[in-house]
């Protein structure tokens, strides 16, 4: 349907396109050449996109509407309870729709199930009929009234023009809907997790965030009521931190030093072979340095403790966290290039002046003078690292130890986001929203520190500009 | 002068000024030489890690790039086709006809679970190929038909090197065989299998020295329990040395050990009892006669690695270097790999959902999110005057860029699944989530883009009585073109590299089916890595390797053509 209802559009945007040019040549041709207000494919374009915009319209509100008349209208053959259960529900609606579209492999059919699929099916039949009418039908007007204006003295240019602007702005837009989308997504469940009272097992918020035991899994159901629930958030906390901070450990200097010597230091051909190996690294995906991290070195880390007498948990923190820390290298060290190299010269040849060697000019005077880009730069890696999902899910334990041995194995927030949402899901369950509770401290963290990083860089770039 | 050299004592004291500064000076510059080294240091751990990566990935996934298989005659029967019509013969039972073919290549095997391990060494799939052959020429039917049958993922294995290193050396006395099949013994004349008994003597000579050891400490120590302890261990002691000391004894061996076969008479037997000139044993592959065998003629066989540390048994070891020995056993290119889908057996299961699926969904993302990018890029550098709302939409981009993506998963759960009812798992969601995440990217550069193009070349086309819009989009923005195409490159590279998101919005169901549109379920390269990655077989650490180098080559490419790109473009105004 949807292939089909394209394709017509299609059609009549190009039919528009021609006739409503051909029009306005026709005027060309009648009257003198050059009275025309404005180019003839711009009137072309104008009663394109008056068929357009009614046609896309049309498809956007209307096929969501009959989408919804079907579904309800199947659901009336079944019991009203199984309308309420959700469940059930699911259930029902996907026969009714193997049904319809005749791959229905479970035997026998009931007759509540024939004939609902049977209402199902016209429903989705006649309501497509209609959307398609509408939209032919007002994409004809639109172009007709197009049409009946064009004129040498119609000012197709500046409508299309104010069009496209518009058009424009929408796009620009998109990136507010897109924070607006997370924002509410994120938030609407954490407020359900945390003040929804006919949720069962959920948390108080001191509760979420003082509390020292993670157990999102444990059943809710009546039988299990033994088995405590517990939303604790500290342990989560603790081990991404101490990831993130193995990580930091690990890409801090190595990132710096290197950024040091590249903008310092190397010369062009250095530069050359070295910057690519920092943008191969950086453009490696996280599931391949999982990967790494998993089968690679978290066997290499477990084997030289138990030479040395230690006991590596077979998913420790410390494996987790080094093959982060070598994915945030390329990170600052690519930041902390920029912000060396937008120290000015002078302050360097100043340096050199007094008779200071390259280090020390280095230590002194660019490093002081490049801080707050660098801390910033810091602030992005960190929040980078927290929100790293790939290689602390595939490296990373999944128990909730609150402790801050690199040796052991730690979980994070988002291995939790992903071990809870992963599979079938209700939404009305403590478990399933406490992820979007998560999600929504991951994505407060993550901005404030990204909000910081950028006023610093912002306020550092206008001292030297 | 004077005055300061004696109130200083003897020697002039800029010499001793001049000690200290140069002592300075050498300090600074080793400091000096120190920071720089530290550079390097950073730079060569950065590329020794990059290199040990790539390297580890490239050993464990070249081996999957290849695949063993058995090329058998099978004798396919008259009967059982049907009416012998294209869906009869797909229909038919093909298990049979391979594994009479199995039989035939390996004759004598009678026992039942000697055919059992015989035809678990072929892939569930090894008929398939037999399949194919007669679906495309019915006319083979009844005939013999020489096909390549695929080897399971452990007899594969087994070829590429996980398996053992075999010795073997040519025996001195003359060795006869109690029987063909079965349990049997062989004497030898000759006191052939003196060393490796002398090994297993040393081992449990070792034994001894380590228990008495142990015995001793039990002694010392003054537990509860040590009396008892100790004598234990005694007894134990006391066995093993009488073992020692009869030196007609039989020794037996057991799967921690080396195995050891003797290759007798076109056959083969694993030695479960030794002693100096005769063994006992099972034998894996029949003997053709129970004739004596003279020196030189028959050989002492080892299996270096314990069978117990092993994925293939002896058995398996025996049918596979018969196999091999008749010269059936071929390497080919994995095609499997790249035309099939998942499968639970490693052997057979390949990429090519991920990969059409990959394709589906970034083509969703490229048509979301170049038209749109391009177009905010444009309002934003050209259009957009300085107020709160361009500030604002300015402040969200950037941090756009750098919120989490599996908060975009986030996003698509509880927006396009829960809300718009989108269906789950498929290309559609997976695109529109990606051309959000990428969006961000994509705007950014070309911007950036946008703005390199110099201002001249827009007042020019003012100057000429374009309007605004006719200026940027007939003059800037093709000319900003290549710089955009290299951001969107980038950008499709990160998208294709994504996992978290997708994960979120269910793109990581079991799914064997190819998709074939853009709402089937289907999964994405990134996503078939990490599933592989979790299962427990050797063999699809392998595939998952082999996957990332996939990947990795499509990222390498996307990469290249945006230098490439970049490159040939690139203006200096």
């Amino acid at each position: 349907m949807a292939g089909y209802y394209f394709l017509v559009v299609a059609v009549l945007v190009l039919a528009g396109f021609f006739v409503g040019r051909l029009r306005a040549q026709g005027l060309v041709m009648g009257a003198r050449g050059g009275a025309l207000h404005s180019l003839p494919a711009y009137h072309g374009l104008l009663t394109a996109a008056a068929a357009l915009v009614p046609m896309l319209l049309v498809f956007a509100v209307a096929m969501p509407v009959v989408n919804h008349l079907a579904i309800s209208n199947a659901l009336d053959y079944f019991d009203p309870q199984v309308a309420a259960d959700p469940l059930q529900r699911g259930a029902a609606l996907r026969e009714v729709q193997n049904v319809a579209a005749g791959q229905y492999g479970g035997g026998e059919q009931s007759t509540v199930l024939k004939t609902a699929a049977a209402s199902y099916a016209s429903t989705l039949h006649w309501g497509h009929w209609v959307v398609f009418a509408t939209g032919v039908g007002l994409a004809l007007v639109g172009i007709l009234f197009i049409l009946s204006r064009i004129s040498a003295q119609f000012r197709s240019r500046n409508y299309f023009e104010r069009f496209v602007l518009v058009v424009l702005v929408a796009c620009a837009a998109v990136a507010i809907l897109t924070t607006i989308g997370i924002v509410f997504s994120v938030l609407f469940e954490t407020y359900r997790f945390f003040f929804d009272t006919s949720l069962k097992g959920r948390p108080t918020v001191s509760e979420f965030l003082f509390g020292t035991e993670w157990n999102p899994q444990a059943a809710m159901r009546a039988d299990q009521g033994d088995i405590r629930t517990a939303f604790g958030f500290i342990p989560l906390l603790t081990g991404t931190l101490l990831i993130t901070s193995i990580a930091i450990c690990v890409a801090g200097p190595l990132g710096l030093f290197s950024a040091i010597y590249l903008s310092e230091y190397a010369s062009r051909r250095v530069r050359a072979w070295v910057k690519p190996v920092l943008e191969i690294l950086a453009g490696i995906p996280t599931v391949v340095l999982g990967f790494f991290a998993a089968l690679t070195v978290a066997p290499l880390i477990r084997g030289w403790g138990e030479y040395f007498g230690l006991d590596v948990a077979s998913e420790s923190a410390l494996a987790a966290g080094l093959v982060m820390g070598m994915m945030i290298i390329p990170f600052i060290s690519s930041l902390s290039d920029d912000v060396i190299n937008a120290v000015p010269q002078s302050l360097r040849d100043g340096a050199y002046a007094l008779g200071a060697t390259k280090s020390e000019t280095i230590r002194k005077v660019v490093l002081p003078a490049a801080l707050p880009g660098i801390v910033s730069a810091f602030m992005l890696a960190i929040s980078r690292a927290i929100g790293e999902t790939m290689i602390v899910v595939m490296a990373a334990g999944l128990a909730a130890n609150l402790t801050f041995n690199p040796l052991d194995a730690v979980t994070t927030i988002t291995v939790q986001i992903k071990t809870i949402l992963v599979g079938d899901q209700e939404f009305d369950s403590a478990k399933t929203l406490a992820a979007f509770a998560l999600g929504f401290v991951l994505f407060f963290v993550t901005l404030m520190l990204n909000l910081i990083a950028l006023h610093i860089v912002n306020k550092y770039r206008e001292q030297y500009d | 002068m004077t005055d300061i050299a004696a109130l200083t004592g003897d020697g002039p004291i800029r010499h001793r000024q001049g000690d200290a500064a140069a002592a300075r000076v050498r300090r600074r510059y080793r400091a000096e030489a120190r920071f720089k080294a530290y550079g390097i240091a950073a730079l060569v751990v950065t590329t020794v890690f990059l290199v040990v990566l790539l390297a580890d990935i490239l050993v464990k996934g070249m081996p999957a790039f290849t695949q063993h298989s058995v090329t058998l005659s099978v004798p396919v029967p008259a009967e059982g086709f049907g009416d012998r019509s294209v869906s009869a013969i797909r229909g038919a039972d093909y298990f049979p006809i391979t594994r009479d073919a199995l039989k035939a290549a390996i004759p004598g095997i009678e026992s039942r679970s000697g055919e059992r391990t015989l035809t678990r060494l072929l892939s569930t799939g090894a008929p398939d190929v037999l399949r194919d052959r007669l679906v495309a020429n019915p006319s083979l039917i009844g005939t013999t038909v020489q096909v390549p049958l695929l080897l399971s993922d452990d007899a594969d294995l087994y070829f590429k090197g996980v398996g053992t290193r075999i010795d073997s050396r040519a025996a001195r006395g003359t060795a006869t065989p109690s029987g063909t099949t079965g349990e049997i013994t062989i004497e030898s004349t000759a006191g052939d299998f003196g060393a490796d008994l002398a090994t297993v003597r040393k081992a449990i000579a070792q034994q001894v020295l380590r228990l008495t050891a142990e015995a001793d400490r039990a002694q010392s120590s003054g537990a509860t329990d040590a009396v008892a302890r100790v004598a234990a261990l005694r007894e134990e002691i006391a066995t093993l040395r009488t073992r020692l000391d009869d030196p007609k004894s039989q020794e037996e061996l057991d799967s921690k050990a080396p195995s050891l076969l003797v290759a007798i008479n076109d056959g083969l037997v694993k030695i479960t009892k030794l002693s100096d000139t005769a063994v006992s044993g099972d034998v894996l592959l029949p003997l053709s006669s129970a004739d004596p065998a003279g020196a030189g003629a028959w050989r002492v066989v080892t299996y270096l690695t314990p069978e117990s540390n092993r994925k293939v048994t002896d058995q398996d070891v025996a049918f596979l270097e018969r196999f091999k020995d008749l010269g059936a056993v071929h390497r080919d290119f994995n095609w499997l790999f790249f035309s099939s889908g998942d499968s639970r057996e490693p052997e057979l299961a390949g990429i090519r959902g991920a990969l059409v699926g990959t394709a589906l969904t970034l083509l969703v993302t490229l048509a979301l999110c170049v038209p749109i990018g391009v177009l905010a890029a444009v309002y934003l550098e050209e259009f957009a005057s300085k107020n709160n709302l361009t500030a604002l939409i300015e402040v969200n981009i950037n941090n756009l860029a750098a919120v989490p993506s599996i908060v975009f998963g986030l996003l698509g759960l509880a927006v396009f699944l829960n809300f718009f009812a989108l269906p789950r798992s498929a290309p559609l969601v997976g695109g529109l989530v990606l051309a959000l995440l990428v969006l961000p990217t994509i705007i950014i550069a070309a911007r950036a883009a946008l703005k390199a193009v110099p201002p001249s070349i827009k007042e020019a086309a003012l100057g000429v009585g374009a309007s605004h819009q006719q200026a940027v989009f007939h003059h800037v923005l093709p000319l900003a073109m290549p710089g955009i195409m290299t951001g969107t490159i980038i950008g499709m590279a990160h998208a294709l590299g994504e996992t978290a998101p997708l994960l979120m919005i269910g793109m990581i169901a079991f799914i064997v089916d190819v998709p074939a549109g853009l709402t089937d379920a289907a999964t994405v390269l990134p996503v078939q890595i990490y599933l592989w990655s979790d299962l427990p077989e050797v063999a699809f650490q392998a595939k998952t390797a082999a996957t990332i180098i996939v990947l990795l080559l499509f990222l390498f490419v996307m990469n290249g053509m945006a230098i490439w790109l970049r490159k040939k473009f690139e203006r200096r105004w």
